[in-house]
């Protein structure tokens, strides 16, 4: 098949970013997206011509290393797909292929389709973990933990961290990201003791990073590769709540200094409000 | 060289808990004098790097991924061992211990197993705490599935996605770690070269990816997780950076390799489509319990499945293995398959591929139990090929998939270079010459949360807080090595790009020192071998600056190390003339076409020495003496 590329170019994070034009006419339809890339940049190369640089490892949808836009849709146009599992004849209606990076203010672009998403280790690093040391812990069926609410977790565990929920967000939120880790930790038995102090510290990391606020436009939930439910949101947005009910009466660092008139607390629940989720 | 395993005295079951107390320790607030690198972050990295930082050890972690959840254990899907008896079916330790030797066709270090055995249990009890969600049963305790043919019920799993679950967790663990500041990782770094000043590992030489620039990091000692080398057949299932360089530069400054070519080769994955083919997609083992693998009765039969009648469909596997049948152990099975396509059965463009059935599962269990089993493979598989496969068979064909070979370890999972620890898939330790299903993940663990934290301490106590400086004349020495490099691999502009011979030499090590091996290929494999080293060196093209990111750069550099493993794989191939577990030499099989071992002549560990540039590699011989285990021969017939 023939295809016509326009892909985005950029020399690093502060360079001006333009389009670039390719015109390949010997693609397969079975091979891979990110194969006809390779097959690109060898000629590239070859042609001692500056290669594209782009994301990837796995290649089979689960290290969430991969992640372009194609022609609008972030892991373009198939549902329930990383870029990686696209193929080309996928894409066979389409005339051009535009292809773009995640386009979000916390993610600076380090060189063309490779964004910087460092953000996302750091919002973990505030408190997605259950805090127990190697060792000394009980017997692992010493706690039941109904099917239900560990099918549950579960799926909130499956987040890939690949930020195509941000890229899609018109908002650029990263709400469902961190609501993934929070939502799977607190259906846990185990992950219930820390709560309050996880979702606090988390959500505070969120907002230094940069990331919009929540508008509800539900973008992330249609696009997420692994169909990430928004009620994870919601969830977030309970524990959020219930943490800042008792953030003042509980002797925690963190709390305690959210007790000291540090008033974006107040704000977030107000956020937290409007972040309503109808639950059915 | 004198190898020694290092392997404490007493009864089997006594050996780890024996070492465990007699061990030197250091002292709590003594722990934070010590300075630890460790390379790689998936499970064996991970676990180490948190564990010991939860001790008190201050941790570099690097990893050439953007972040460390990224690293290839994620992808791991099956499930992870553990001999807790959950199902009251008759496991224990000695269970596990016996079917993880036997499995590895007696080519394993009966002491090492058997502590990999004997932690087991915990790994799942620290995998909960973390908040690993496991599957479970309604009553509300966890699940366990059978697993590549084991008579027990002992793999704990997450869907098809235990690897990206148990690696979260480890992850987790990373980051308190590193929000506590006792570990500080580096993404987008990759090790390219160890260090060793009087003797003993004092750090690593790394790239920055992004930056291009090269620089020094000095420890007290060196953890290397660096997974293996199945990338060395271009076409495998492991992520496209994994690669050996770490490993085979640890190799180049002392660490014995050993048993370079005991590989594993997985028998159902999606077959390649074309060459512009990057990487092969695993489907689970699982598939196996219902689906009928066959080819057409005649040679290259160009009908369509649907066309072709029973009576003309060869059911290889169950014509030849009637009480096994389909589930015949993986390298049986990818042997048998391999051996139909040579032969001229295979099917599809390509004619590298066979049938996997699922019309009968259907018809028997119906399209909705078909479904609820293996809905979400069905899925992939047709995201990938195109194909339905609920109205046309699957095509598969094997793949390398693990290596079971790596950096030679003592008890300790100590190299040969003191101070330079090998975790993980890295090492050679568990898995003699076959790795049984959802044992890697238990290793990896196990080597991370339970086995490292003893013996590093063990190493480092009385040795004293003095550090090598990272502007000692070995480290200056070790960057210019590695820049000299660097320059030479841009400066070669040649004709062909490192991918084009990467892929010239997967087929070469494919075709010769894959599924079945024989004396006159492995000869001609290492002349290629030699050959493709040399265009390399002549004509390879790296295009792009060296101060900034580079993915030529990055691919050349570790294609450079692949062909040098390459021969040594080749080289051990040879050497061992026996066959055992995934290591089949064509000459020596039982009149069933199993496997035979030599025992009287192989019953060791091929432990090689790097010899010098241009130099023959010297084998060194550990041997295994089996005082618990009676060597039985397999037979799946």
């Amino acid at each position: 098949m023939k295809v016509h590329l326009k892909i985005w170019r950029q020399e690093n994070s502060s360079a001006r970013g333009y389009f670039e034009e390719h015109f390949l006419d010997d693609i397969n339809e079975d091979m891979s997206f990110l194969e006809m890339l390779d097959v690109l940049n060898e000629r590239l190369t070859l042609e001692e011509k500056p290669t594209i640089s782009f994301s990837h490892d796995c290649r089979e949808g689960i290290c969430g290393s991969c992640g372009v836009v194609i022609n609008g849709h972030a892991h373009g146009p198939l549902k329930g797909v990383t870029t990686c599992q696209i193929h080309m004849r996928h894409l066979k209606k389409f005339k051009t292929l535009v292809i773009e990076p995640w386009r979000v203010k916390a993610f600076p672009v380090i060189k063309d389709l490779v964004v910087d998403r460092s953000a996302f280790d750091r919002i973990l690093q505030a408190g997605g973990y259950i805090s127990v040391n190697t060792g000394g812990v009980p017997d692992a069926n010493a706690i039941a933990i109904s099917k239900f609410e560990s099918d549950e977790a579960f799926m909130a565990a499956s987040c890939i961290g690949c930020g195509a929920c941000a890229a899609v967000c018109p908002n650029s939120s990263a709400l469902l990201f961190t609501a993934a880790k929070i939502s799977h930790l607190a259906q846990l038995p185990q992950g219930k003791i820390e709560a309050h102090h996880r979702v606090l510290e988390m959500v505070r990391a969120l907002d230094k990073e940069g990331f919009g606020a929540c508008s509800s436009s539900r973008a992330c939930e249609i696009e997420c590769p692994k169909g990430l439910s928004l009620k994870h949101v919601a969830q977030l947005n309970r524990e959020f709540f219930k943490a800042s009910l008792v953030a003042h009466l509980v002797e925690h660092p963190t709390m305690a200094y959210h007790g000291k008139g540090d008033d974006d607390l107040h704000s977030h629940v107000d956020e937290g409000s409007h972040i309503h989720h109808e639950e059915k | 060289m004198k190898l020694d395993a290092k392997i404490p005295p007493g009864p089997l079951k006594d050996k780890w808990s024996n070492y465990r107390f007699d061990i030197k320790l250091i002292n709590p607030a003594n722990k934070r004098k010590y300075d630890i690198i460790v390379i790689g972050s998936g499970l064996a990295g991970a676990s180490a790097a948190a564990s010991l930082a939860e001790l008190g050890y201050n941790i570099t972690m690097f990893t050439y991924n953007d972040s460390p959840r990224r690293a290839h254990s994620i992808a791991a899907q099956g499930g992870i061992n553990a001999s807790k008896n959950y199902q009251n079916d008759g496991d224990n330790t000695f269970r596990l211990f016996y079917d993880t030797v036997k499995g590895g066709d007696f080519r394993s270090r009966e002491a090492n197993v058997y502590r990999l055995a004997e932690v087991s249990s915990n790994i799942i009890d620290q995998c909960v705490a973390q908040g690993v969600p496991f599957a479970r049963e309604y009553g509300g305790l966890l699940d366990n599935r059978s697993f590549g043919g084991a008579q027990v019920s002992r793999t704990f799993y997450a869907k098809g996605q235990t690897g990206q679950q148990l690696l979260l967790g480890a992850y987790g663990a990373l980051n308190r770690q590193i929000h506590n500041g006792k570990i500080k990782s580096y993404v987008y770094h990759e090790v390219l070269d160890i260090v060793v000043t009087d003797g003993c590992a004092s750090g690593v030489i790394v790239r920055d990816l992004l930056k291009g620039e090269v620089k020094s990091f000095s420890a007290h000692a060196v953890i290397m997780a660096s997974g293996g080398y199945s990338n060395i057949y271009y076409l495998s299932t492991n992520a496209k950076g994994s690669n050996s360089s770490a490993a085979w530069r640890a190799h180049k400054k002392g660490a014995l390799f050993a048993n370079p070519s005991f590989t594993q080769i997985h028998p159902t994955c999606i077959p390649a489509s074309g060459h512009y083919q990057s990487k092969l997609t695993l489907m689970s083992e699982s598939l196996r319990n219902d689906g009928r693998i066959w080819v057409p009765r005649v040679k290259t039969d160009k009908r369509a499945a649907a066309d072709i009648p029973e009576a003309e469909r060869d059911y290889f596997l169950e014509r030849k293995y009637p009480s096994f049948g389909n589930l015949v152990p993986r390298d049986v099975a990818a042997r048998n398959i391999k051996e139909m396509c040579d032969a001229g059965y295979g099917i599809g463009a390509t004619g590298m591929a066979v049938y996997l059935d699922f019309n009968d599962a259907i018809g028997r269990l119906g399209y909705k139990e078909v479904e609820s089993k293996y809905g979400n493979l069905f899925e992939m598989y047709e995201t990938i090929t195109g194909d339905d496969p609920y109205g046309k068979p699957m095509k598969i064909y094997p793949a390398a998939h693990y290596t079971m070979g790596g950096l030679w370890v003592d008890y300790n999972l100590m190299s040969t270079i003191p101070g330079l620890f090998v975790l993980g898939e890295a090492n050679f330790s568990d898995h003699g010459a076959n790795r049984l299903g959802a044992s890697a993940l238990m290793q990896g663990l196990a080597d991370g949360y339970f086995i490292i934290p003893y013996t590093l301490g063990n190493y480092l106590a009385g040795r004293g807080f003095r550090k090598v400086d990272s502007d000692h004349k070995d480290f200056i020495k070790g960057m210019g090595v590695v820049n000299d490099r660097i320059d030479k691999l841009v400066s070669l502009k040649g004709k062909v790009t490192p991918d084009h011979i990467h892929r010239e030499l997967g087929t070469v090590m494919r075709n010769f020192v894959g599924m079945s091996r024989f004396e006159k290929g492995l000869k001609n494999a290492r002349s290629e071998i030699k050959a493709l080293r040399e265009e390399f060196w002549k004509n390879v093209h790296v295009s792009g600056p060296k101060d900034g990111l580079n993915e030529n750069l990055e691919k050349a550099n570790r294609v450079a190390d692949y062909l040098e493993l390459a021969e040594l794989m080749s080289e051990d191939a040879l050497a061992r003339n026996e066959s055992c577990g995934g290591h089949f030499r064509t000459e020596h099989q039982t009149a069933e076409g199993e496997a035979q071992r030599k025992d009287k002549n192989f019953s060791y560990v091929a432990a090689w020495e790097y010899g010098g540039d241009g130099k023959a590699h010297k084998m060194h011989k550990e041997k295994l003496d089996f005082e618990n285990v009676k060597l039985t021969q397999r037979s799946y017939k």
